[in-house]
């Protein structure tokens, strides 16, 4: 009998203990991935990158921040001076948060141009939506824990939107700060949601979204079921086994990602007052709010949502609708898979309504994020009433204009 | 007064004169909402030996930012007809000298006047109604 090799023995004594190899071959190496991906199927990738990057980042971080009363603050500023490379770690955190929005924003954006959310995908949607939602969770907690004074008025006010929610709001509210204002109680709760709880469920899902997906499989530029057509062996000739065509493909992708982003690290990381807004450099005070208010930008459209509910309506006053408003624009997205009743799946293939209704919305989502970062006045705040609409009937008349838009045929395979 | 912010301000005769005359403009000039003592609703919205001082919680009933006191009446940024007040710089909500809203703005309620009483012509308690509470 021949001998194989030491390497080869320790596999084969995993694999007759866990399903090593097969889960290797059923996620990468028999993996079939269609052929014609292109620039867009980048950005799912990247936001493995920046997770991996804002796990390894967060734990130096916490190893150095003191969440503890007024230390807070000047723990930071302590990274930021005296921590071997603290100011590298901290900045890869605090860009990396923005990176996160960016990659993850345009990744959905990839969704809906190629009809991805549609059948069998809705479970992948769903589960995506609910990382963006978790994402949003995690960056809020995260930026109240530097306690700068920008991080203590965005915590007062977005957790005062819980207020707005009729009878039991204020007792919500006070609940979740643990005070009757922002406090070392609130941080101290924020910094365990940041640091443990929020993590550990993007995790889990990110987990249930690539098991979902790979399930299915994944969808392509021309929305084409590349399952339809196989080889001999089961294998779809439209498609090319993750590894290695596409994990040798991706590391180019994510090298030419990490010029990018190191050159905001190094160079701009504050990005203006973008990524790291000045006000918080200023400790956080009680009895201070800082002239102008503004989120972060990956918050802007939200909020700018927001700011447009100024009319009372059915008794609730305009606080209460602009609590609904935001939410709803953020859960919105979660409803596509049944909104859409195309019969096709890109872009490509869809009329001029679909393509219309999408530049309305790419519009409306660019203009409400501008809108979100400067002071309101009324043009503005007419203006963010507007593109609020927009935004919203892109997804209303969806079922109707997808269904009466002039589609052009699919080919029966990809196109190279 | 559990860590939220505390506004004190004493009034002239003449800020007091004034403020009957906003009154077309505010949304709830005679403090029907519940947000004050009842020996406090009145249109100075204080006790009626000391009407010249105002004492109210420093946060907006919009979504709780504390409104910057601009005490003189005089033009500013936000309002051309200024009659001294206090002005939100989150959402833009404004408040007169007695913490009573403007119409139109996004905060749904005045101010709120915590429960205080003066101990002493000097000493102003603050959180509770009177000694014995």
């Amino acid at each position: 009998m021949q001998t194989s090799s030491p390497f080869k023995r320790i596999i084969d004594w995993l694999d007759q203990r866990m399903p090593l190899t097969q889960t290797f071959e059923y996620h990468m190496s028999r993996y079939y991935a269609p052929k014609n991906f292109n620039f867009w199927y980048f950005f799912g990738v990247f936001s493995f990158v920046v997770l991996a990057l804002q796990l390894v980042t967060g734990i130096w971080l916490t190893m150095s921040y003191s969440p503890y009363g007024e230390t807070a603050f000047a723990s930071v500023e302590y990274i930021m001076r005296d921590v071997e490379f603290g100011w590298l770690i901290r900045y890869l955190h605090s860009t990396g948060a923005s990176f996160f929005f960016i990659v993850v924003y345009l990744h959905m954006f990839r969704a809906l141009l190629y009809g991805s959310y549609q059948k069998p995908r809705e479970l992948v949607w769903l589960v995506g939506m609910g990382i963006f939602v978790v994402l949003i969770a995690e960056g809020f907690c995260g930026y109240l824990l530097p306690w700068g004074n920008l991080s203590y008025w965005a915590a007062q006010v977005i957790i005062s939107l819980f207020g707005a929610i009729p009878l039991v709001g204020n007792d919500l509210a006070e609940w979740v700060r643990g005070d009757y204002v922002i406090s070392d109680i609130t941080r101290n709760r924020l910094f365990a949601l940041h640091v443990i709880v929020l993590p550990l469920v993007l995790i889990g899902l990110v987990f249930l979204h690539m098991v979902a997906l790979h399930h299915v499989g994944s969808n392509n530029p021309d929305g084409v079921d590349i399952k339809k057509h196989k080889d001999k062996e089961g294998v779809p000739l439209d498609g090319v086994p993750f590894h290695p065509y596409y994990t040798v493909h991706d590391i180019m992708g994510i090298a030419a990602f990490l010029f990018v982003f190191c050159a905001v690290v190094f160079f701009a990381p504050e990005m203006g007052g973008y990524f790291l807004e000045l006000p918080n450099f200023e400790i956080a005070n009680p009895l201070k709010t800082p002239e102008h208010i503004a989120p972060v930008w990956y918050y802007a459209p939200f909020y700018a949502m927001l700011r447009a509910a100024t009319y009372p309506f059915l008794g609730l006053d305009a606080k209460f609708w602009g609590f609904v408003v935001m939410f709803g624009g953020v859960l919105m997205p979660a409803a596509l898979p049944w909104l859409d009743r195309s019969k096709v799946r890109s872009i490509r293939y869809k009329g001029v309504y679909t393509k219309a209704m999408l530049a309305i919305f790419v519009v409306s989502f660019v203009m409400l994020s501008w809108l979100g970062t400067v002071p309101p006045s009324e043009l503005r705040t007419l203006m963010a009433q507007f593109f609020t609409l927009m935004y919203f009937a892109f997804f209303m008349l969806m079922p109707w204009y997808s269904r009466i838009d002039q589609t052009r045929p699919v080919p029966e395979r990809v196109r190279v | 007064m559990r860590g939220k912010p505390i506004f004190v301000v004493r009034r002239t005769e003449e800020m007091l004169a004034r403020l009957s005359e906003i009154e077309g403009e505010l949304a709830d000039p005679e403090s029907r909402v519940e947000q004050q003592p009842a020996y406090a609703q009145n249109a100075f919205r204080a006790r009626e030996d000391r009407p010249d001082i105002i004492v109210l919680i420093g946060l907006c009933t919009h979504l709780g930012c504390s409104p910057k006191y601009y005490g003189k009446i005089q033009p500013e940024s936000f309002d051309a007809n200024w009659q001294g007040g206090f002005f939100c710089p989150c959402h833009g909500s404004r408040f007169d000298l007695s913490g009573r809203v403007y119409r139109l703005v996004p905060a749904p309620t005045n101010l709120e006047v915590p429960p205080y009483f003066f101990e002493s012509n000097e000493v102003l308690v603050v959180g509770l109604d009177s000694e014995v509470a």
